[in-house]
């Protein structure tokens, strides 16, 4: 098919309109996911390691969220940042900080409920040695989230793929501007719409060797996690 | 936490101790003290009592009613009491990192812990494993590891749970060979066991527990040759105390 040889040729000459959007859609994903990691490991490790009121109920509430739709979490955020929402006065909308917003509601709650379970399990594994050696709280999560640490990198490749690859949330609070907010996700779905074959081809491309990427790192995590941890 | 380290824990008194578990009585009016010297072996069938008994004295169970001092003090962090469980379980880390880390959680200077790990990765003859991960280790070398990673506390009292409950008897030698060890450096041993062999071959002293009580206590010989209780003539004749 031409249209798949002119893809092609996007890919392989470095097509500058191509990769401006690649590089844009990885700095949002990446922004995105790391403050999501900043935000969702605390918060999977604070619940993992306490008790209080209500603490199955929010369980059930995290766990939910996994699958909060992306237009849903565009939709709030774009409420919250429209001209009459409380954060209007940011002028923050179809701004690519916007679209990190978006993608760190998206992805807080998947990183934060897979950092609960992973941590609570090796919790549930370390409590009486760690309590028999006298290891303080401070010392505690920090032990966890150490011993944890291939596990929930592979929490953080699993929020970055939902990420890179969701193109509901973005599309609402970016509006899908030509060199501004326009994503690889943003720009298959428009110009596959428009009839503009290639670019969405090339994109697709692009963007598959991403989820292949993330999906060897998450492998070669769990290797890593086998050899130098047992 | 900034209490002072003791000198020792020594001698650990419970007067009266009861245990519940889910409602369920698990050691039922238990008064008995460990003092320094030879080995204290628990014997008693499956269900007895012996490691709650044990958990009890190194502080990580409450008792119902009753109590528990550690050198006359009522409430005492476990500064100079280690504990090996059962079913140690390994931290995700080489050998050596899972001692230098209990040296580390004892408060060990960091300028230290190198030589120590070494010396008691030597002690549990496990120096050409210091960098494989912990949990590689097969189950004999688990529980030797977990005995030196006990010892990094450098405790005045060490519990064992069955520490051979498992093992076959070369691996059961190397970890009586290595209590004994312990046992001569003036650390109090205090070890459960169902295995009555075992008991006569480290006991200095004996406690026979069953359905959570003390039947019977005192220096190993005695009891061995002339048991007074008929639950320990039971035990000791290999019947089933049930």
């Amino acid at each position: 098919m031409p249209e798949n040889n002119s893809a092609l040729h996007l890919v392989l000459t470095g097509d500058p309109a191509l990769f401006a959007i690649v590089r844009l859609s990885l700095i949002v994903s990446l922004s995105a996911t790391l403050i999501a990691a900043l935000i969702g490991v605390p918060l999977g490790a604070l619940i993992a390691l306490t008790r209080f009121r209500g603490r199955e109920p929010v369980i059930v509430m995290l766990n939910a969220l996994m699958g909060l739709p992306p237009v849903v979490a565009g939709l709030s955020v774009y409420l919250m940042l429209s001209r009459s929402g409380p954060l209007g006065s940011w002028g923050l909308l179809f701004t690519p900080p916007a679209m990190v917003i978006a993608q760190t509601v998206l992805v807080t709650p998947i990183i934060a409920a897979l950092a609960r379970q992973t941590i609570e399990d090796l919790w549930v594994e370390y409590r009486e040695e760690l309590a028999a050696m006298g290891v303080g709280p401070f010392r505690r999560v920090r032990t966890l989230i150490w011993d944890a640490r291939f596990s929930l990198l592979t929490a953080l490749l699993a929020g970055f793929g939902r990420a890179a690859a969701e193109v509901g949330a973005i599309i609402i609070v970016g509006g899908n501007i030509l060199g501004f907010t326009r994503t690889m996700t943003t720009t298959i779905a428009l110009e596959t719409s428009k009839g503009n074959l290639p670019l969405a081809i090339g994109l697709g491309i692009v963007l598959m060797l991403i989820v292949i990427l993330i999906s060897a790192l998450a492998w070669g995590a769990r290797r890593a996690s086998e050899r130098f941890s047992g | 936490m900034s209490t002072p380290a003791r000198a020792s824990d020594l001698p650990i008194r419970l007067s009266d101790v009861e245990i519940l578990a889910g409602g369920v009585t698990i050691l039922d009016g238990i008064s008995i003290t460990f003092s320094a010297g030879a080995p204290t072996i628990l014997i008693g069938p499956n269900g007895s009592g012996k490691t709650t008994l044990l958990r009890a004295a190194m502080g990580l169970i409450r008792p119902a009613r009753g109590r528990i001092t550690w050198d006359g003090c009522e409430v005492s962090p476990p500064t100079r009491r280690a504990i090996m469980f059962q079913r140690p379980v390994m931290l995700r880390r080489s050998a050596a990192a899972n001692i230098g880390y209990a040296l580390a959680a004892a408060g060990a200077p960091r300028a230290e812990r190198p030589k120590r790990v070494a010396e008691l990765l030597s002690l549990v003859g496990l120096d050409a494993y210091a960098g494989r991960p912990a949990r590689q280790l097969s189950g004999g070398e688990q529980q030797r590891l977990s005995l030196a990673r006990a010892l990094a506390r450098d405790p005045a009292v060490l519990f064992l749970d069955e520490p051979t409950a498992s093992l076959d008897p070369a691996a059961t030698k190397t970890i009586e060979d290595i209590v004994r060890a312990i046992s001569a450096r003036g650390i109090k041993v205090v070890m459960a066991t169902h295995d009555l062999g075992e008991a006569k071959r480290l006991a200095g002293e004996i406690v026979l527990l069953h359905r959570g009580r003390v039947i019977e206590s005192g220096p190993a010989p005695g009891f061995f040759a002339a048991p007074a209780t008929g639950e320990a003539k039971k035990f000791i004749a290999g019947e089933l105390l049930v």
